[in-house]
């Protein structure tokens, strides 16, 4: 198969997938205990919540109407990055989660670029030198790292850079100095992890016949190490892709900690605050990032390694 | 059971494995290993450092630290695991499903499977406490929906090499039930590919349990648990950066032991199953991918 036809074969077989994944969406607010009408009300602090208002909110925002027909308006809009309007302040709901979105990404990104970066400098010193003193103790540290909660490193890093010496901002998104202890934390969380499987496809790639061929025919050690961490980088890929959305996903503790203003912060309020539109948008953009990331990352497996093409 | 032969021999992990077994039991103890009511109210002894009756000292409330440490392993560590028991058990029963009679209810269960994955776990913890409210017990249901697909692929992929073996065969020609044959070759080899999938996700579900805790969007108060109590001390955190250390160093030493237990598990995993055939080869890449994505779901 042709790399052109491979990527729309992979395209199509996602889209069923964001259908399943929308209305999945979807049904989770209609499994609340609540009723969305008094949701809504509460959070706009009616003061008395009468049947007649109920019934004049279900009319006024589609409650009323059949299932499937609030399902389909429902993605009919959300197509056109109309989410709805917030419960709570009746702002529309992209108008929020738009800028948060990219304040959540712009953390990600610089994250995860450290953390591809030490993630392959450690995977590759620890398998070059497997069962050796450095090798364990990175392995060791990254076990210990790797468990502390973040938000307890990020309040100790606070405590000693902010409060003690003084050198950086405590929170807020004002200047490129308030990313570094964000940055710092999300990449001690995840490059413990993700080191881990650089490490063990160099490791897995090392008893592979090519590698004892090329040795036999007498190339150096130097190029025999290439060959092996371009095909371990491989793997790799795969799993750096997938870190993305992880990492995008999971900053909600981080971002209360530092005060960014984020996804993970919004999404945190509109949950305390029964913001369901918001909760709903939120689901669904992660979701779909996490799907298209998915994508992504196969495709780019397929473009290195032509075998994978035939597994579609 | 080769998987604990090769583990016994491993220090750090039987290290790791008495510390969890410790906590557990403390855990489970409570009420005889704390020293005074983990909610019991003392405004006099506000913060008051550590003293013979209180070697922990107290917090914002006059409240045994220590008490509060010793109870709130309920909540951190013995009702995670129960989660991941639950979880285990609906995805064991799914996937021997999936795994021993294959076809049509095997293409089913892993389309169900691959829908499940495709949510980031995170964000899907966050939709369920959104939708039910914030609580301990709506996390925990959270968990269970969204680990329970790891575990069934993952059982599925090893049932289907395991059923393939010659022994297994050899059971089936000689008559014997699909069932017996489950319980009596199948669960045991498979028990460890879980093992080290469980331990792993141990580790993910207790900082996620604690981080939730810690926004407060898990367990309410007054009840103890290791992340609520961390956010307790987060207003005091300039003037009183000490009443940090207990909590968070009880999750470290906790989550450490789970990783290094999982790490050892993974490597005490009879090496030659996973590499001579290819279904082995999927296996251990099944259960390798299961791990790092657990590891921080």
């Amino acid at each position: 198969m042709d790399m052109g036809s491979y990527i729309v074969k992979r395209i199509l077989l996602a889209i069923p997938l964001l259908f399943v994944i929308s209305f999945i969406t979807f049904v989770l607010i209609n499994l609340s205990p609540l009723d969305p009408a008094v949701v809504v009300l509460q959070a706009q602090e009616v003061p008395q919540i009468t049947d007649e208002l109920i019934a004049q909110t279900n009319e006024a925002l589609g409650f009323d109407k059949p299932f499937v027909i609030q399902y389909v308006n429902w993605l009919m809009a959300c197509m056109q990055f109309d989410f709805g309007s917030s419960y709570v302040s009746g702002e529309p709901v992209w108008s929020l989660i738009g800028p948060a979105f990219l304040n959540t990404l712009k953390l990600t990104l610089v994250s995860s670029v450290f953390i591809i970066g030490f993630s392959i400098l450690l995977g590759v010193i620890c398998a070059m030198r497997e069962g050796k003193v450095v090798d364990k103790s990175v392995r060791g540290l990254s076990f210990v790292l790797t468990a502390m909660p973040s938000y307890w490193l990020a309040a100790i890093m606070i405590w000693t850079f902010s409060v003690k010496l003084d050198l950086l901002p405590t929170s807020g998104m004002d200047s490129l100095k308030s990313y570094i202890l964000p940055v710092i934390v999300i990449t001690v969380s995840y490059t413990g992890i993700y080191f881990r499987t650089v490490r063990s496809s160099m490791l897995s790639n090392m008893n592979e016949d090519y590698v004892l061929y090329g040795r036999a025919s007498g190339l150096s050690e130097r190029k025999v190490t290439l060959h092996i961490l371009r095909n371990s980088l491989q793997v790799a890929v795969s799993i750096f892709c997938m870190a993305i959305p992880i990492v995008l996903g999971s900053t909600v503790v981080i971002e209360n900690v530092f005060a960014w203003p984020g996804l993970g912060r919004l999404s945190v309020r509109s949950i305390l605050n029964r913001d369901f539109p918001i909760i709903q948008a939120y689901v669904l953009i992660l979701a779909v990032t996490f799907v298209l990331f998915n994508t992504i990352s196969d495709v780019i497996n397929a473009a290195m390694n032509p075998r994978l093409r035939k597994d579609l | 059971m080769r998987l604990l032969r090769n583990l016994s021999k491993d220090k750090l992990a039987m290290t790791s494995l008495a510390v969890i077994v410790v906590i557990v039991a403390v855990g489970v103890f409570a009420p005889l290993c704390a020293p005074h009511d983990p909610e019991e109210v003392n405004m006099k002894l506000r913060y008051a450092s550590s003293s013979w009756s209180y070697w922990l000292g107290n917090d914002h409330l006059g409240r045994c630290v220590l008490s509060r440490l010793i109870y709130g392993i309920r909540p951190s560590v013995l009702w995670v695991m129960v989660a991941l028991m639950i979880s285990v058990l609906v995805g064991a029963v799914v996937g021997f499903i999936a795994g021993y009679f294959k076809g049509k209810a095997d293409a089913w269960i892993m389309r169900l499977c691959d829908v499940m994955l495709s949510f980031p776990g995170y964000v899907m913890t966050l939709a369920v406490v959104g939708i039910l409210g914030a609580g301990l017990e709506h996390i925990l249901i959270a968990f269970v929906v969204m680990k329970w697909a790891w575990f069934a692929r993952v059982i599925r992929t090893s049932v289907m090499q395991f059923s393939e073996m010659e022994y297994v065969k050899f059971a089936k020609a000689s008559g014997i039930g699909s069932f017996r044959i489950i319980t009596k070759h199948i669960i045991p080899v498979t028990f460890a590919d879980v093992a080290v999938i469980a331990s792993g996700s141990m580790c993910s579900m207790m900082l996620q349990i604690s981080g939730l805790s810690f926004l407060g969007l898990g367990i309410q108060a007054p009840h103890a648990e290791w992340g609520m109590m961390l956010n307790e001390t987060r207003e005091v955190m300039f003037s009183r950066p000490e009443l940090m250390l207990a909590p968070g160093l009880a999750i470290v030493i906790v989550v450490s032991a789970f990783n290094f237990l999982s790490d050892a598990l993974q490597v005490a995993l009879d090496p030659k199953l996973m590499t001579s055939t290819s279904q082995g080869k999927l296996r251990k890449k099944e259960v390798g991918k299961a791990v790092y994505e657990y590891s921080r779901g």
